[in-house]
């Protein structure tokens, strides 16, 4: 009897593989609690109608033709970010150096609409511009990569950090390319001229970020999953002893890795830079950097899932925006709702990888 | 087991607690600050608006914000819209905490797919995205307050304002030097201490403008005054402000000024004990002790000068110079803190500036290098390469935002007397 009373209320014990249609299912209630959530404390706090509140998310993410554009282009964006990632992650190397990557690839491509706009055609600017950002990409995950592969660095730390360099470096050159003098902002760069913007895909400014992410998530998913390299990824981040054993040269999958990562997050600050804004600011990533580990780790490293995720983040986000504008409520309010939402999706995982056993239950299934 | 439920209770706890915490000060803070920074407006404007309402009344008009009522800044540009379209029955859409990127672009278009016949942002960096709006939507009127650019642009549809706060910024510094006389004659300071702190955004002309006008009103009243200027490299940076603020006070400064749009700069006065001249509007309710008197923009009359042009289907001014006497620029009523005497000084030189009599930049007020500015070309045509391109000093005196140059400051002379801090932010 002594023993049955110590026995907790309930136990948490870890279940086998779910169906997919029940992990599905979870996070469907996940999402649908959170939204109730959100009403509850929507009502509460403010006194607005919850269903007007959930008309608003849905009209700020596809109210109008063009509202529907630029929310795709946002989660193409997302979606890149993550993407690029991820490789890393898989080999478990924590690259949260994202954002930096990003804004050394949109640094890049400014210097070169700026420095090349009146020298070269525009045809070989944007050439430059591609070239640049990748590479410039590509060198900021390769400087922590090589550290990690040489001296076993930190590189949670290195990466880190080395988005405050970049912030900073775009900093710099805000300010000795800014217009008129002492503003502190470049504007929009070439804006009579139009060089080095990247071109309209059939005659529409959005579709162009779109296709990247079509094809970068398709060639991701491949690399992953199919390739040599991908196995190789999948290896040394399962265990660096057993792929030493099998003869991977750990040290280059690093590099290789993180080259590769730091590459297309450099792709997204040329997208960014040349096809979108057309500018450089030292908030021109936005955070999404950040927001993209999010992303990789809710899609279990799945590139298909990602495309839901940074969808859903995005669709969130921009119906926040438009319930802080329709009700003239404070931009805080979004990011309110945006959190309860992340983190019901985020707590559902646990739910999935794991099930409450209530003390009665336990009971039953003993005997 | 135990441990873990405990745990697990104390989270959701913490979970509640924070998201109960989250959801009233969401509510209130807007109220408070709501509070912190009330603008008031004249009867005359009222009246005037209401014999155009019939014209305008049908439009729509949409409005662009950087930030939310938080920033004094962006406070002001919002009453005034609100209010406008009150006056002339206008349909008002606001859209607020637009970044300065294509952010802003997007916006200006959602706005126009939305109907709007008059888009107006209120941001510097909004304005090149302005521009591409613009020449996206050739039959919809697009306004943007502080930008240099309409007049080099071209474009028929695309229009800059501001006003010349440089002259309610003199008026500021009035009340500013009777302050520090008031503070030599009660023995609190000597002649040689009369130095004003000024927390500054970027070393932009607008700023350098405010700040120049600012001291020179300031030593129109009290000569032995010098002032020291820091930069937050920000438009809006609370902590950067407040921390620029406290800084100028340790270093000696007894009266502080600042061009930057967030409560930081009065809300450390008010906690230190230091008067405040403030800017936006006045900010007495957040700092009743210290607050003498804030300049500001009142946009009212513009709004309603170009939605009447709109509904006329007459041009908008490429360039509109709000001044003293159409009553854009303005000063807020005095606060306890004010010298005696303070709003007759302040009405006397109004007067003389609306007569033309007295200039803000009168030449002979001040010198660059220990000489005095007999000629200056300014780079009014903005270009990457900051090339001067229009002499703006005749007839004695700097003129800034003059007729046939642009709306925008360009006065960017570093005076003597002013020493700048930190201008590498």
């Amino acid at each position: 009897m002594n023993q049955k009373s110590k026995e907790p209320f309930f136990h948490i014990v870890k279940r086998d593989v779910l169906p997919w249609h029940k992990s599905l299912g979870i996070r469907a209630a996940a999402i649908v609690l959170a939204l109730i959530l959100c009403a509850i404390v929507t009502t509460i706090t403010t006194g607005i109608n919850p269903i007007q509140v959930y008309e608003s998310i849905i009209t700020g993410a596809f109210g109008t033709v063009r509202k529907t554009w630029v929310t795709l282009q946002n989660i193409s964006i997302l979606l890149l970010i993550s993407l690029a990632l991820t490789p890393a992650f898989k080999m478990k190397f924590w690259n949260i150096g994202g954002e930096g990557q990003v804004l050394m690839g949109g640094l890049a491509a400014a210097s070169c609409m700026i420095c090349l706009g009146d020298k070269l055609p525009n045809v070989l600017v944007i050439i430059c511009m591609v070239i640049a950002s990748v590479a410039a990409g590509a060198l900021w995950g390769f400087i922590p990569a090589f550290f990690k592969a040489k001296w076993k660095t930190n590189e949670t730390l290195s990466t880190l950090m080395m988005n405050y360099i970049a912030t900073q470096l775009v900093a710099f050159f805000t300010i000795v390319w800014e217009v008129p003098k002492g503003s502190g902002k470049i504007g929009i760069i070439n804006q009579n001229s139009n060089v080095g913007w990247l071109p309209q895909v059939f005659g529409s400014k959005y579709l162009l970020s779109i296709l990247v992410a079509v094809v970068i998530t398709a060639f991701m998913y491949i690399y992953l999953n199919y390739s040599k390299h991908g196995y190789e990824i999948s290896v040394v981040g399962e265990s660096e002893n057993t792929a030493k054993y099998v003869g991977i040269k750990v040290g280059k999958v690093i590099i290789r890795t993180m080259v590769l990562s730091g590459a297309i997050c450099g792709l997204v600050g040329l997208l960014l830079v040349g096809g979108i804004n057309h500018t450089i600011t030292t908030t021109i990533a936005g955070g999404q950097g950040f927001t993209a580990v999010l992303v990789s780790w809710m899609s279990k490293f799945n590139p298909l899932t990602m495309v839901f995720s940074s969808f859903l983040i995005i669709f969130m986000n921009r119906g926040a925006s438009e319930i802080s504008t329709n009700f003239g409520l404070n931009q805080s309010y979004s990011d309110i709702l945006t959190g309860i939402i992340l983190f019901f999706i985020i707590g559902c995982e646990f739910f999935i990888s794991y099930r409450i056993q209530f003390r009665k239950k336990a009971e039953k299934e003993e005997q | 087991m135990k441990k873990k439920v405990i745990s697990l209770l104390a989270v959701m706890a913490l979970t509640v607690g924070t998201l109960a915490g989250c959801g009233s000060s969401a509510t209130n803070a807007p109220e408070g600050t709501k509070d912190a920074v009330s603008t008031e407006t004249t009867a005359e404007t009222t009246t005037q608006a209401n014999a155009e309402a019939g014209a305008t009344a049908g439009l729509k008009a949409g409005f662009i914000f950087l930030h939310d009522e938080n920033s004094t800044y962006d406070l002001n540009f919002m009453n005034a819209a609100k209010e406008a379209c009150e006056n002339l029955g206008v349909e008002c859409i606001t859209k607020t905490n637009i970044p300065e990127g294509q952010e802003c672009y997007e916006a200006a278009c959602e706005l126009a797919d939305a109907g709007c016949d008059f888009i107006f942002a209120d941001s510097f960096g909004h304005e090149d995205y302005m521009i591409e709006a613009a020449k996206e939507y050739p039959d919809i009127q697009f306004s943007h307050a502080t930008g240099t650019k309409a007049h080099t642009e071209n474009l028929e549809n695309y229009h800059n304002a501001f006003a010349s706060i440089y002259d309610g910024r003199y008026l500021a510094g009035i009340a500013a030097g009777m302050k520090l006389n008031e503070m030599m004659e009660n023995g609190d300071i000597t002649e040689d201490e009369a130095k004003i702190g000024y927390v500054g955004a970027y070393t932009y002309a607008e700023v350098i403008s405010g700040y120049t006008s600012f001291f020179l009103g300031a030593r129109s009243v009290c000569p032995t005054a010098t002032m020291e200027v820091t930069f937050t490299g920000s438009w809006y940076d609370e902590t950067a402000e407040k921390e620029g603020a406290n800084k100028l006070i340790e270093d000696g400064c007894v009266l502080i000024s600042q061009h930057a749009d967030s409560m930081g700069a009065p809300t450390a006065c008010e906690t230190a004990g230091v008067p405040n001249i403030s800017y936006n509007g006045s900010t007495v309710s957040a700092c009743p002790n210290t607050f003498i008197v804030s300049s500001r923009i009142n946009w009212v009359p513009y709004f309603e000068y170009a939605l009447g042009c709109v509904a006329n289907g007459t041009a908008i001014d490429t360039d509109w110079s709000g001044s003293l006497e159409n009553g854009a620029v303005e000063l807020t009523d005095l606060g306890t803190a004010a010298a005696e005497g303070t709003q007759d000084a302040i009405n006397a030189a109004k007067d003389e500036i609306i007569a033309g009599t007295l200039h803000t930049f009168d030449i002979s007020t001040f010198t660059v290098k220990g000489e005095t500015l007999e000629s200056y070309e300014a780079d009014v045509d903005t270009d990457a390469d900051y090339t001067p391109d229009h002499e703006v000093v005749s007839d004695g005196y700097f003129h800034e935002s003059g007729e046939g140059f642009r709306s925008a400051p360009y006065f960017d002379v570093q005076i003597d007397g002013i020493t700048l801090l930190d201008t590498a932010f």
